[in-house]
């Protein structure tokens, strides 16, 4: 029986609702549960964990299930859940908050190509200014990706020219630079 | 012989349209008694009630048929328009050939057929009519409000301010109902006594109410307009007159530890005791089944503690005071006896409601009603408005309020809702958070139902403001480990099972009517549902009218209320009663039964079947002043003219004037078959 203790002991860690509306300045518990979020999610028939699930798992500070579940990774931040909410909930920037929650480690990490994914992805922005499919798509394999999948498909995409081989880089790499350092600087605090 | 006119009304293109009614109106000619038979476009028009008059006068008419519309949309019209010829106006009737023919019909010829036969009845019909009389009967100017909770207290003043005296009877020792007893109210959050204490005050001074606490009604005897009611005022063992009101004798009383019906059991009371200090009237009452005196007295022992006459200084304690029977003549009724909740444990005092001992009430003490959290949490209550739970006086740190108890529960017998729960549970979550800081209130509940003004927007403030959990679906079990009550339940949100720990449970219980509520209604003749609640006589269009006229009723005797719908309900029996005793004279259809007293054999089959008590017995006499008969008389002032009675007599001495044997038989024959 999957059974758990519900939230308000004072005496531990802030509970995730208080957390999320710590970090959004939305409150969780101003859900209904109305499901439209849900209903206009591209991705919904996708996941197991859908906007409306994310939203009430936060309000019953349910830490754990959110952590074992893809629903989060998969959000293509369309934002289609927020424009839809009637109560002004903010479900895709609840996620936001939730998935900078696990990529800091500390309570549950993403899965494993997930992660090798995005950090893949922002390695190219830092060193090119854009994104250079070739590097982001040997270094996703490498760091942990799925080594042999739509391999076939690379020699079409490669005679139609639709893959570089070389990287190109943006004008401003300077400013490039500079975002990357605020942010880090950024999470760096606590 | 009959001198009958008929006139066909097209209604426009409403029966026209479907109908020949010219073809109806020449049919109708060769009626045997019908003199005059015309159409005309539309009937109910001036001109077209011009026609009607000037034939009654010009051909001598002795009836009149109008086949038009619905008997319920235009026979007063054409009644008055008779009247105005100086015909009787129940020589007038009306044949529907509008509702029961054109309207849902569609083939033309067929529908014509079956007009004229419907004209043809009623012409049979008027030709068997006589003149009828409207009833006139006078009025009592005074009303009756049994009941002193919000919706009595309510509807006593309307209609006193209304210039019209009120005997308000109360059960209790004092007046206030539940209301007094709640903490604040929603959706606003104002204390219930502050509201509610200015109006109690307001109805004790006021020079046109008559208040009989700690009475109750014995018998009801009369109609509409002219109720005879007994009034037993139960005796409290204190003179009203001498008594001031001091408390003097609740302080000496020695039996201390009764548990206080106001505080729902939480806390204690005297057996002389006033049940709360703003009660209205502020009298001791001796509660003789808990008095020394008495309960000696009962076991022929002789009278030991007399402690609180010798504290009185006025000499007001009087143990040898009896009930007193009163009789007042009253006009109108209001029943406003209000509710109580269902009591959850294992014994209902009714066959067919069964308690949860799945959520052990009665052997948790910990799991409490929300009349009793009202109590918690009430500033003049037995904590002092401090949340501590009865079993050690702890503030509860988790709290779980349970919703739908009883209520939506057809296995348990009450498959209604009880309207009020989700809001007071709001309340109740919100008022918990208010006053622990620390601590947090779980709801479980199964919708959430706020229709009200303010109800939504509150029930969301308990949940997005203050922190109130709320969990989908209900709890299938309690049970107590250590000090700790753990509950099993369901979060159909998540789709999980849900095990919980909790310092206290309040149960949001059923609302049902108050106990002796069917003894009351047979009283009074006036039905009630299969829970008890009183019936109202139309659910939409005669919400605050019973089936028995000059019976009204408001509150939660008639299905569960909150405040502002029970003092909504109260001022509209004000004004239907205030509207009644406009007129110092009542008339009434003379549309009543009527008994052929030379062949009534005194059965009384009809007094059996006589749903308004509308028959009574009535003694023959001879010259010499001996009965030598019982027959039964039906009185006009009360009988409703259904013709139950009239179907049932076996030796058809009784009739309803203008629905007679005769007539019916009349229209049957016209159809030919």
């Amino acid at each position: 029986m999957g059974s758990h203790e519900h939230s308000h002991d004072h005496s531990g860690p802030e509970p995730l609702a208080a957390r999320v509306q710590r970090m959004t300045g939305l409150n969780p518990a101003c859900c209904y549960q109305c499901g439209k979020c849900s209903a206009g999610c591209p991705m919904a028939a996708e996941t197991t964990l859908r906007p409306h699930d994310v939203m009430r798992l936060v309000a019953r500070n349910r830490l754990d299930k959110l952590a074992d579940a893809d629903g989060l990774w998969l959000c293509l931040t369309c934002e289609t859940c927020t424009s839809r909410c009637p109560n002004g909930c903010d479900p895709a920037r609840t996620m936001d908050a939730l998935r900078e929650i696990f990529a800091a480690g500390k309570d549950g990490k993403p899965p494993k190509a997930i992660s090798a994914f995005h950090k893949s992805f922002l390695n190219q922005v830092r060193n090119h200014g854009r994104l250079f499919e070739m590097g982001l798509i040997m270094s996703y394999k490498l760091g942990g990706g799925p080594m042999f999948a739509d391999v076939t498909t690379t020699p079409s995409v490669l005679a139609r020219g639709k893959l570089g081989l070389a990287p190109h880089n943006v004008k401003g790499m300077d400013e490039v630079r500079r975002i990357f350092a605020a942010c880090a600087e950024e999470e760096a605090q606590p | 012989m009959a001198r009958i006119g008929v006139f066909v009304c097209h209604c426009g293109e409403n029966i026209g349209r479907t109908v020949d009614c010219h073809g109806v109106a020449e049919a109708c000619k060769d009626v045997p008694g019908v003199v005059h038979s015309v159409d005309y476009k539309y009937m109910c028009s001036d001109p077209g009630q011009q026609m009607v008059k000037n034939a009654i006068a010009e051909k001598g008419l002795t009836g009149v048929v109008v086949a038009a519309c619905s008997p319920h949309m235009h026979e007063k019209t054409f009644r008055r328009a008779t009247a105005g010829a100086g015909l009787n106006p129940f020589l007038c009737e009306m044949a529907n050939v509008r509702e029961h023919c054109s309207w849902i019909h569609e083939d033309r010829e067929k529908a014509t057929v079956k007009a004229v036969d419907i004209t043809k009845t009623i012409i049979e019909k008027v030709k068997r009519n006589v003149p009828l009389n409207t009833i006139r009967i006078p009025v009592t100017r005074r009303a009756l409000v049994i009941g002193g909770g919000i919706a009595g207290i309510q509807a006593a003043l309307d209609i006193a301010d209304g210039g019209r005296e009120v005997i308000l009877v109360e059960k209790g020792p004092s007046i206030g109902g539940h209301m007094s007893q709640l903490s604040e109210t929603f959706p606003t959050l104002d204390c219930s006594q502050c509201i509610l204490t200015p109006r109690m005050v307001e109805v004790y001074q006021h020079p046109r109410i008559k208040l009989y606490a700690y009475s109750e009604v014995e018998s009801v005897e009369g109609y509409i307009g002219n109720f005879k009611v007994t009034v037993r005022r139960k005796a409290r063992s204190v003179d009203e007159d001498k008594c001031n009101g001091c408390g003097a004798c609740t302080q000496v009383c020695p039996n201390k530890k009764i548990p206080s019906e106001f505080d729902c059991g939480l806390g204690k009371r005297t057996a002389i005791y006033v049940p709360f200090p703003q009660a209205v009237p502020n009298l001791p009452t001796v509660d003789r089944n808990k008095c020394l005196l008495f309960m000696n007295r009962a076991k022929g022992r002789p009278d030991t503690c007399k402690k609180c006459a010798d504290a009185c200084a006025k000499g007001a304690i009087d143990f040898d005071q009896q009930d007193r029977l009163v009789t007042e003549d009253v006009g109108a009724i209001v029943v406003a006896t209000g509710y109580q909740l269902y009591t959850i444990g294992k014994d209902q005092p009714k066959d067919n409601l069964k308690g949860y001992g799945e959520y052990g009430y009665g052997t948790i003490p910990d799991v409490i009603d929300g009349l009793q959290f009202e109590r918690l949490a009430s500033a003049s209550g037995p904590t002092s408005g401090k949340i501590l739970r009865p079993s050690d006086g702890k503030e509860p740190k988790r709290i779980v309020f349970l919703q739908c108890i009883g209520s939506r529960d057809p296995q348990k017998g009450m498959e209604y809702c009880s309207k009020i729960c989700c809001m007071y549970v709001a309340k109740h979550t919100m008022l918990y958070h208010h006053k622990v800081h620390d601590g947090q209130a779980t709801v479980f509940y199964m919708d959430i139902r706020a229709a009200g003004k303010g109800y939504e927007e509150f029930s969301r403030r308990a949940i997005e403001e203050e922190g109130a959990q709320y969990i989908r679906g209900r709890v299938s079990r309690m049970w107590r480990e250590g000090d700790v009550i753990k509950i099993l339940g369901f979060d159909t949100l998540e789709g999980e099972p849900i095990e919980m720990d909790a310092d206290m449970v309040v149960l949001a219980t059923a609302m049902r009517p108050q106990p002796g509520i069917d003894a009351l209604a047979q009283k009074l003749s006036v039905s009630y549902d299969q829970h008890g609640f009183i019936n109202e006589a139309h659910p939409k269009l005669r919400p605050v009218e019973t089936n028995t006229a000059g019976i009204f009723v408001a509150g939660a005797c008639q299905a569960p209320r909150d405040i502002p719908d029970a003092v909504a309900m109260a001022s509209a029996t004000a004004s239907k009663v205030l509207g009644l005793f406009a007129n110092e004279m009542l008339e009434r259809e003379p549309t009543v039964a009527c008994v052929n007293e030379a062949n009534c054999a005194g059965c009384f089959h009809c007094e059996r079947v006589c749903a308004y008590g509308a028959v009574e017995h009535k003694d023959i006499k001879d010259r010499a002043g001996n009965v030598v008969r019982v027959i039964a008389y039906v009185n006009p002032g009360v009988c409703q003219g259904c013709g139950t009675c009239q179907a049932t007599c076996p030796s058809k001495s009784v009739e309803l004037q203008g629905f007679t044997d005769e007539q019916i038989w009349g229209e049957i024959q016209a159809l030919g078959v």
